[in-house]
This record gives structure tokens, C-alpha cells and sequence, in this order.
């Protein structure tokens, strides 16, 4: 048993000459499950399109087995596909997993399998939930009119996969679409192009034509026709639907979607989460974790270890174990106050994306984010921004078009506080009162909303629509969510935590240097006279470039007004996302897009800071205590000024593209 | 007529798809031109839920006013 998860892991599991089997199918069959049970290996459970972009491969017997994203057809549509389909035309054979209950769906990808010429064998999965939704499968009509063995398995409770272990040898090439042998036989027979190769040149894959010098061909649309036509049929014969089942689950779908129960049901889940991640972890646990664990018992423990060993204040003795040294604050931050967090974090994210939500809030939002230039899809990594923002950054991928990410990945590094950081916010307004709390998120949400449209009505062309598969709701199950919580939660800390230890060197050295007075001193007019804050929060300011919380918590320790921390807060949270996910941007972006956004982000962040802080001087003298109100409410109109004249002035646009 | 006017709880019959990416993504979730679908979903100002057998996909509103079908 042998695990690979990097992507040159696979790439050299696929060369080992071993026979290949890969495990292929459209997202939500259960395919996972399936690589688990031959392998071992556990690999995560995606109930959401677009989520999965790594490969995973393992070893069963001889063979050696690879999981691919889940996905609807193989061409070149999406980043999922191109990585499927490359592993599926190097495989000896493919298990082809189908959810019995949208086998008109699934089977549509089978079909494509079949035509490839590759061996295949098919896992009915799911039955059980089709007999209960009152659908009867012929499995023996099935195999026989696909020409490749199918075997009935129920993934969750593991049936069938013995069965479907002792008939790997069995899988074979099946029935090809009527019509399509006469297509592709000039170019497997004159050009000696290998079956599976031939068949998408004629459906038209640039990439796959270029590996061989041709230009892809015109004529997806007739075979793609041709075989939904095929499997129409073979669905109509081999499946009788004795009653159509419409439960309770059918309804709450409706009513997620629906604004007047689907709006109540969004802001309770968010409420809800809010209340399990904001108060009960960032208060309580964080309470227990960070201050009486972490700085009540480990940090004493390791300044008086490493006085043992030398003076504390000596130079190493001050980066080991000074303020910001490598063994007390990277260790306190990271266990004691992010940890805790970043698990909880993804424990609801994990819920809304096993039990099928997440594309139903897509579906609702969608006209909000349509606004700035996003389409429902763009939800999911601003959701996943509220948890990391380094992770949200890496799945704009699954944007369709380079104008949606790079909207996202601006509006990502700005305006999202991630998890870390949120703790610390929310801890810090609420003392304050629910109207600083209000003025705090209208000025979010309004920056959010002008740089939305404007890079909106700025950046040429137009965003993609939605078109989204809503798979079924379900249960979220209880085992998957905490195995998912518990992989993402360890992704996390191991990338986390070389960056921590280099963030505490880096302010340590600053300390040391005298470069932090220095920074704070240069800064001073900045955060004295336009922000209306003490000096030292400047601190603060450089902090949060080593990792967004370190920002936000030094502003705890500085007294400040009601006013100056909504106004430190929002310089804070607009201000550079954290070095970590300032290097992911580096990576997926140019270089030239990147330094932009930084300084774009940095900018928008004093700008806005200070325009608070001047107007609530010049409305009020700043002791009203209307004045977060008044403020609130200036920034809901000129947000949704600007936002309607920027839209006004562009009316006409381009032709969009197409998303899924 | 186009998609998105089309009232909810109704069957139509999808006649033309924009292009030939949002006819492809569409077949491959099983639904192409000529077929009969179920409006079962609209929200206001926002995207149109069709449903054919068990499958359902939401479509932005822009896309639906783009796609031309026939009441029935």
C-alpha cells in the first residue's frame, strides 16, 4: 500500500510500467469511496463540483490505481477534465463509477469511456437510494446493451465491492455510439492515431490534436448528439420508474433557493456558524487554548528552559523566546489561537459541502454576485475566504473565465477577513456595540461592492453565466466530515507553519534592528494625523504583512477609542492579505497583477481608514453617538452610488462566455 | 420566447441553445435541444432551475435570456 498526492507523484506512478486502473466518474457518485477500499488511502470526498483538483494514487495487487476529479465528459473544458482525461487515455482499464439515480446523467461519460476503446467496467453505485426513489434498474439489459460488465455496489456500506474486485479482469472494451467506428477509422488506419486520441480530435480537443500536429476537428456536436441520443435509449429500456419521489428533501431544496425562505435559511446557517466559530471557539476555546494553556503553562515553561540554557535577553535567547520569539508566539498563535479556529472552520464548511448547500446558496446569490462582475460560483471561494485566504485563492481556479479570477482574487485579498483575523475582529467589536459593529461591516461591504464593479466595468470583457448542476441534498455524513476536517485542518498547519516561523523571524529581526521603531516613526503621520490613531499601531500595520491575526491581535493591546478601533480594524482587514497568501497570489497571477493588488489593497486600505476618520471629525467632532450610524449609512449610499453610476456608464458589453 | 419568461411549474421545449459550449455542457448533464423540461424554479431576477427526470441545473439569468423555447 503506497500513497501519492503530489501531482509528480502520479506522474511517476504512471510511468512504473504496472498495469493502470483508473477510477473515472461525474462528480458526487462516490467514486472516493471506491479508491479508499482498493487502496487504503483516504482522499477527500467532495460533494461539490470543483472542489477536487488533486490527483491521488495508491496500489491494490498489482495494479496501481488512480482517483481523477470528478467530472461530466472528458475534453478540455475545465482544468478537472484535462487532468482526467490525460489519466484516463494512459489506463489499462477504467472503473467507471454511476450514480443509479441520474443514470441519464452519468451515462453520457460512460458512453465517452466506452468510445475511447479503453477496457471498462461499470459500478452501479448508489442502487439502493434508486430503489427507494422507485427506479428499477435492469443491470444484465444495461451490460448488455453497453457491452461492458456492470456490477450493482452501495459504496457507503460497501456492497458489491467484492464482486466488483473479482471482475476487474473482466472489464472490456464496449459497444461504441451507433455510427461513430466509420468516423473514426481514416484516422486510427491512415495517421495510426490510437482510438482514444482519435475520438477527441474529432470531438474537437486543441490539445490532444496538437500532440499529434492536427487541427481538432468540427464534429463534437454531431457525436456529442448522437450519443446522449444512444443513451437516452438505453436509459429508457433498461430503467422502469414505478412511483416519482418527491420527499422532504426535494422541498427544502426548493426553499433554499427560493429568497423569501432561502435568504432566512442562508443568514440562519450564518448566524448559526457565526455563533459556533465566532463565539463558542474564538471565545471560549481559544479562552482555554491560548490564554490558559498556551501562555499560562507552555510559554513560562519554555522562557525558563531556554533561560537555563542562555540569558533571555541575549540575542538568541530574545528570537527563541522573546516577544515575538520562534518557540513562544509562533507555538501560542499557531495551537493556541488559529488551530482551534481554522478546525472549526472547516468542520461547517465540510457540512455545507457534504450535505449539497453550497451550489443552492450559489444558485441564490447569484444576481448579487453578477453585480461585480462574479457569477453564483464565485461564492465558494469567498466563503472558503472567510476560513483561509490562501486556500479561497488557490480554488479560483474553478472560475471559468482568467477576468473572474482575477476579480475574485482582488476582492479576496481585500476585503475577506479570514478566519484567523475574524476571531480577533469579532472579539474586539464586541465590546463595542452593536453600531460600531454595523458601521464595521457596511464599510467592508461597501468597498467590497465599489472595487467589485468597478474592476467589473474596468476589466475588458464579460464574466461568464451560471450553469450549475444541483446535485441532491443529503445527509452530511458524520464519519466524512470529521475525516475532511481532519485532512484539511493538517494541510493547513504543515503549510502554515514554516510561514509563521519565518513571519516571527522576520519581526523579531525588525525588533532587534530597531527597524520596527523606524517603520512605526515613518508611518507616524499616516496612522497620527489621517487615521487619528496612536503610533504604535503602525506595528500593527507591519504585523499583519507577516499573517493577517498577528495585525489584528497587536491592536488588542493598544487602549483605543470606539471609533479608532473600527477605523484600525478596517485598515487592518482591507490592508495586504498575510505573506502566505501573498506568495499564492504571486503564483497564480503575473507578477506585474500581483504587485498590483498589493498595492491596490494597501491603498484602498489607508484610504479608507482615514476618509472614517476625517468625515466622522467633520460630521460630528467624533463624540456623537450617532456618529457610527451616520458614518454606516454614508457608506451604504456612496457604495451604492458609485455602484449604480459605474453601471450606468456600462450598459453595452461584449459578447459573455459559458460557465458550468 | 425565451427561458428566462417562462412561468414557473411550466414544461417547455428548449429550440436553441446560445453556443455550442452551453449546448455541450447541457448534453452532457443530459439535456439538449428538443427536449422537454420543467421550469421548476425561478428566483427573482436571478437564475431559472430546469429539471428533466431527476436532474436539475440552474441557469443564469442572462444565459436564459438567451435560450429560445417553445411553451407547451
Amino acid at each position: 500500500m503506497s500513497g501519492c498526492h503530489q501531482t509528480s507523484d502520479y506522474k511517476e506512478e504512471m510511468n512504473t510500467g504496472r498495469k493502470k486502473i483508473v477510477l473515472a466518474g461525474n462528480p458526487n457518485t462516490g467514486k472516493s469511496v471506491f479508491f479508499n477500499h482498493f487502496t487504503g488511502i483516504y482522499v477527500d470526498v467532495s460533494n461539490y463540483p470543483g472542489t477536487t483538483l488533486e490527483i491521488s494514487c495508491g496500489r491494490y495487487g498489482a495494479y496501481s490505481v488512480f482517483d481523477t476529479p470528478g467530472v461530466y465528459g472528458i475534453s478540455s473544458f475545465n482544468d478537472e477534465e484535462t487532468v482526467a482525461r490525460d489519466i484516463i487515455l494512459g489506463a489499462d482499464l477504467v472503473i467507471n463509477v454511476v450514480s443509479a439515480v441520474h443514470l441519464e446523467r452519468d451515462l453520457f461519460l460512460t458512453q465517452q469511456l466506452i468510445d475511447t476503446g479503453i477496457p471498462v467496467i461499470l459500478a452501479l453505485n448508489m442502487i439502493d437510494e434508486a430503489g427507494k426513489l422507485g427506479m428499477e434498474i435492469d443491470v444484465e439489459a444495461l451490460a448488455d446493451m453497453l457491452g461492458v460488465p456492470v456490477i450493482p455496489t452501495v459504496a457507503i456500506k460497501k456492497k458489491g465491492f467484492d464482486r466488483l474486485a473479482a471482475s476487474l479482469i473482466e472489464a472490456r472494451p464496449g459497444n461504441k455510439t451507433p455510427e461513430l467506428q466509420v468516423m473514426l477509422e481514416p484516422l486510427s488506419l491512415e495517421h495510426g492515431v490510437p482510438q482514444g486520441e482519435a475520438l477527441l480530435i474529432l470531438e474537437g480537443d486543441p490539445v490532444v490534436a496538437g500532440r499529434w500536429g492536427m487541427a481538432p476537428g468540427d464534429s463534437r456536436e454531431i457525436i456529442y448528439r448522437k450519443r446522449r441520443m444512444h443513451v437516452n435509449n438505453i436509459c429508457s429500456s433498461v430503467v422502469r420508474e414505478t412511483y416519482a419521489g418527491s420527499g422532504f428533501a426535494s422541498r427544502l431544496s426548493r426553499w433554499m433557493i427560493r429568497p423569501v425562505t432561502g435568504i432566512p435559511i442562508l443568514a440562519f446557517s450564518l448566524w448559526a456558524m457565526y455563533k459556533f466559530v465566532g463565539i463558542f471557539v474564538a471565545g471560549t476555546v481559544v479562552g482555554i487554548t491560548e490564554g490558559e494553556i498556551m501562555l499560562g503553562i507552555f510559554e513560562p515553561a519554555v522562557r525558563s528552559l531556554v533561560g537555563y540554557i542562555m540569558p533571555l535577553n541575549s540575542l538568541p535567547g530574545t528570537i527563541l523566546a522573546g516577544e515575538f520569539g520562534l518557540l513562544t508566539m509562533t507555538f501560542t498563535y499557531l495551537l493556541g489561537l488559529l488551530l482551534p479556529l481554522v478546525v472549526a472552520f472547516y468542520f461547517m464548511l465540510a457540512l455545507f459541502e457534504d450535505s449539497g448547500y453550497l451550489p443552492r446558496i450559489a444558485t441564490l446569490v447569484d444576481r448579487l454576485l453578477t453585480g461585480v462582475g462574479l457569477n453564483g460560483r464565485g461564492v465558494i471561494p469567498i466563503i472558503l475566504g472567510f476560513g483561509c485566504v490562501t486556500m479561497a485563492t488557490i480554488t479560483t481556479r474553478l472560475l471559468a473565465s482568467d477576468r473572474e479570477k482575477k476579480i475574485a482574487i482582488f476582492l479576496l485579498g481585500l476585503t475577506i477577513p479570514c478566519s484567523a483575523q475574524l476571531g480577533v475582529i469579532a472579539g474586539m467589536l464586541s465590546g463595542l456595540g452593536p453600531e460600531y459593529v454595523l458601521l464595521y461591516v457596511t464599510v467592508i461591504f461597501a468597498v467590497l461592492v465599489v472595487s467589485g464593479t468597478a474592476l467589473n466595468a474596468m476589466l475588458p470583457g464579460e464574466s461568464s453565466h451560471l450553469l450549475i448542476d444541483l446535485p441532491p441534498l443529503r445527509l452530511p455524513r458524520p464519519l466524512n466530515i470529521i475525516r475532511k476536517t481532519g485532512i484539511k485542518s493538517y494541510a493547513f498547519l504543515k503549510e502554515a507553519a514554516p510561514l509563521f516561523a519565518a513571519g516571527a523571524l522576520i519581526v523579531s529581526a525588525l525588533q532587534l534592528t530597531g527597524m520596527l521603531s523606524y517603520i512605526q516613526r515613518l508611518l507616524a503621520p499616516l496612522t497620527v494625523a489621517w487615521l487619528g490613531l496612536p503610533p504604535e499601531a503602525a506595528t500593527a500595520f507591519v504585523m499583519g504583512l507577516v499573517r493577517r491575526d498577528f495585525g489584528a491581535a497587536g491592536l488588542s493591546s493598544l487602549s483605543l477609542g470606539h471609533l479608532q478601533t473600527v477605523v484600525a480594524l478596517v485598515v487592518i482587514t482591507l490592508f495586504v492579505p498575510c505573506i502566505a497568501s501573498i506568495m499564492v497570489i504571486f503564483k497564480e497571477r503575473s507578477r506585474g497583477e500581483a504587485l498590483w493588488i498589493w498595492g491596490g489593497s494597501v491603498l484602498t486600505a489607508f484610504f479608507t481608514g482615514g476618509l472614517i476618520n476625517q468625515l466622522s471629525r467633520l460630521i460630528t467632532g467624533g463624540n456623537s453617538q450617532h456618529t457610527p450610524l451616520i458614518l454606516a449609512f454614508a457608506a451604504m449610499v456612496s457604495a451604492l452610488g458609485v455602484a449604480l453610476l459605474l453601471r450606468l456608464l456600462t450598459c453595452h458589453r461584449k459578447k459573455p462566455g459559458y460557465s458550468i | 420566447m425565451t427561458l428566462d419568461r417562462v412561468k414557473r411549474g411550466c414544461l417547455c421545449r428548449i429550440i436553441s441553445m446560445p453556443s455550442e459550449q452551453v449546448r455541450d455542457q447541457c448534453i452532457r448533464l443530459g439535456i439538449c435541444e428538443g427536449e422537454t423540461v420543467n421550469c421548476c424554479e425561478i428566483v427573482p431576477a436571478g437564475p431559472v432551475v430546469i429539471r428533466k427526470k431527476r436532474q436539475e441545473i440552474a441557469i443564469g439569468r442572462a444565459l436564459a435570456k438567451k435560450i429560445a423555447v417553445e411553451e407547451i
